[in-house]
């Protein structure tokens, strides 16, 4: 790996810059020269969607806080009027509120491809921790955003959600009153998620900034999973990484414009049109799509502390997954029954999905079940014996090995 | 305590739900309507809204307020296309409450374009008392907040045809949905059955008949065209700006497929030669 910055300033102006704040050349050795491995598939776009989607986030987010009010009285009716009286504040709207979905729709392609290409295991377990800890802080600034429009969904959302904490023994109610900031969800409630969701976008900006500098310092992951030997296993990053992810970001885009302008609603709930009413409880009670997988896990379990701890869990595990995984090989195209076992896992979150959509009754409960057994088992016992026993394939020896050996479409997922 | 409250609220709530779902299975999905403001290119029908305005301002606007709309938003570009003159004139006609004036007393004045619509009862207690104990929802995003769960694979072919008239399909559906109860359904004091209805039982008495409102321009004067009208004219009312909306679609896509057009002729260029390299026989640089 050639890594470091081969920038040498022309300019006077330049070179004075560079004796005293060396800015140019972090950016031109982190996105210029920076070596990437020739064989990175469209899945490896994602971090930059990722960057883009946070950005866009802000900058959409920034603007509507101008026009917003976080009252309960007025917070609905605020929003209304930035659909009807700001200019273009309808598409501000749907920019942010479909956003989100999109940045969990990237999020969730990111982490299944660490997961499917051992991103995870030496040297870049602090890369994959700072990785679920932007996670974490994403789960919890959607949750608080989707409160701020003070509709059913939102209150009744933040009931249930703040009360899992009632769960724990002793401190448990403590705990849920001093969150609320009262006895009920109310609009000490809401100012504070107002404030807490402004804030937390910018320390997700700071955990990105440590999880880029901790990717530099062990440098990307492969299709292979075998660490680029030579300079003949790279490309530098512009232009080869930098018009790739272009013509991906592009490609997702698409896909986002076509919610943002035709299907506005279709990630919404209906009922969040409804102004927030602590009188009447929604008929069906769901959290948005992107964490229906966790409130299945939730839901599975008949006891609410231990339901709480499972949901709790399932987030937090993935942080050990560099730990639990006992096998040396890092592909799964190299570990043909890892690969199984993890298409598996990922058919049964998508299944969680569903069924945290469903109706929580008969069969649902015990598919939901089967399913949380499977998503604890295959972190708690698949993994660690896997390594143990699994017969991988052979490696190749360099990354230009593999990319001769095999057209460059054989290499993906 | 509190809080336990409200957990067994939610569980109440939960263990309702599952009721909820049996009688679902008898209650009917409402039937999907063609509507001028459905597909990427739709949009609204000038004289439609015109018309649901009229069985709004007729018919509805008895019982149901629809706060957020303004009298100004009538004569609005991509609305039922009144002028500034008629929605003047409209305005003029409703009175609405301002004040304190010098003396310290509220008063009645006629409204101008800057009002909104002013609620018909002066607040949901009045209008609870009035009504029997039931409150009519405001109107103003009704169109946005009723829905149908279509389940699986419904819901997914529905993202690929961009289908998102459930509101005014359901707002439709309700209009013309009073029928005699099916056998055995035990229909609660005071309540109409309507088979579009979660519970089946609504509180609403039937609201439109058939030449209760009059039509100028030879549309039939039917409950099926009324409701079809009045839930566009709710659409519109809780999505004033679809039609802009898909008009800047329209070339946000356009420019976003060309744009990823050209990037992937770029890319297909740029890594040319790392794919193919023994046509220049060079390397890239690493």
């Amino acid at each position: 790996m050639s890594g470091h910055s081969t920038y040498q300033p022309q300019s006077p102006f330049m070179q004075w810059m560079e004796r005293r704040l060396p800015i140019v050349s972090l950016v031109y050795s982190s996105f210029v020269a920076y070596p990437t491995p020739r064989n990175l598939n469209y899945w490896w776009t994602f971090g930059g969607i990722l960057a883009f989607m946070l950005g866009v986030q802000i900058v959409t987010g920034v603007v509507l806080a101008m026009h917003y009010t976080p009252h309960v009285d007025y917070a609905f009716n605020s929003v209304e009027s930035i659909m009807r009286d700001v200019n273009y504040g309808w598409l501000l709207r749907y920019l942010h509120a479909n956003g989100a979905a999109f940045f969990f729709v990237a999020v969730y392609a990111h982490i299944a491809r660490g997961m499917y290409y051992g991103s995870y295991k030496e040297p870049r377990e602090v890369l994959w921790i700072l990785g679920v800890i932007l996670f974490l802080l994403m789960v919890v600034t959607g949750f608080m955003g989707y409160v701020l429009p003070w509709g059913q969904m939102s209150f009744w959302a933040a009931t249930v959600i703040t009360n899992l904490f009632s769960a724990l023994p002793g401190v448990g109610e403590p705990i849920v009153t001093w969150l609320w900031g009262g006895f009920a969800v109310g609009n000490p409630t809401l100012n504070r998620f107002y404030s807490l969701h402004y804030l937390l976008p910018f320390v997700i900006a700071g955990v990105v900034v440590l999880h880029i500098w901790a990717l530099h310092m062990v440098g990307q992951n492969n299709p292979t999973g075998v660490e680029p030997k030579t300079e003949k296993d790279t490309l530098v990053f512009t232009p080869y990484a930098t018009v790739k992810d272009s013509f991906f970001m592009g490609v997702f885009c698409l896909f986002y414009a076509w919610f943002v302008f035709y299907l506005p609603n279709y990630l919404g709930h209906s009922d969040n049109y409804i102004m927030a009413n602590p009188g009447q409880t929604p008929t069906h009670i769901v959290p948005e799509w992107y964490y229906l997988p966790f409130y299945a896990i939730l839901r599975a379990i008949p006891s609410k502390l231990l339901g709480v701890t499972a949901l709790a869990s399932s987030i937090i595990i993935l942080a050990f997954l560099p730990w639990l995984d006992t096998s040396r090989v890092r592909s799964a195209n190299y570990r043909p029954l890892y690969r199984q076992f993890l298409l598996i896992f990922f058919a049964a979150v998508i299944g969680l999905g569903y069924l945290g959509s469903q109706e929580p009754s008969g069969g649902y409960v015990i598919a939901a079940r089967i399913l949380t057994v499977y998503y604890f088992g295959f972190f708690l016992v698949i993994l660690p014996l896997l390594g143990l026993f699994e017969k991988t394939k052979p490696l190749p020896n360099s990354i230009s090995e593999a990319v001769l050996a095999a057209p460059p479409s054989g290499a993906k997922a | 305590m509190i809080s336990q409250r409200i957990i067994t609220a939610f569980a109440l709530a939960v263990s309702l739900t599952a009721m909820a779902t049996q009688t679902a299975a008898a209650e009917d999905a409402p039937p999907r309507q063609k509507w001028s403001f459905a597909g990427p290119f739709g949009i609204y029908d000038q004289a439609q809204l015109q018309r649901g305005f009229k069985i709004y301002k007729e018919v509805c606007s008895t019982c149901h307020s629809i706060k957020l709309l303004a009298f100004r938003n009538l004569a609005d570009p991509g609305g039922p296309g009144f002028t500034e003159a008629q929605a003047t004139a409209i305005a003029s006609g409703f009175q609405v409450t301002d004040g304190p004036n010098d003396q310290g007393q509220m008063f009645q004045r006629p409204g101008t374009l800057a009002d909104h619509f002013p609620p018909p009862f002066p607040n949901d207690q009045a209008a609870r008392a009035a009504l029997g104990g039931k409150l009519p929802p405001d109107m103003s995003v009704l169109a946005k907040a009723r829905s149908h769960e279509w389940g699986f694979p419904q819901f997914v072919i529905d993202a690929f045809i961009d289908y998102q008239e459930d509101g005014p399909d359901y707002i439709h559906a309700i209009l013309n949905g009073y029928t005699d109860p099916p056998a055995g359904f035990a229909l609660p004091p005071g309540g109409q059955y309507n088979r579009y209805f979660p519970t089946g039982a609504i509180g609403m008495p039937k609201p439109l008949t058939d030449g209760q409102v009059e039509y100028t321009d030879g549309t039939p004067a039917t409950v099926d065209q009324y409701g079809r009208d009045v839930a566009a004219f709710l659409m519109w009312a809780a999505e004033p700006t679809l039609n802009a909306r898909k008009r800047l679609g329209f070339q946000v896509m356009l420019f976003l497929i060309v744009l990823t057009g050209l990037l992937y002729f770029t890319k297909k260029k740029v890594w040319h030669d790392v794919h193919h390299p023994e046509l220049t026989g060079s390397q890239p640089p690493a």
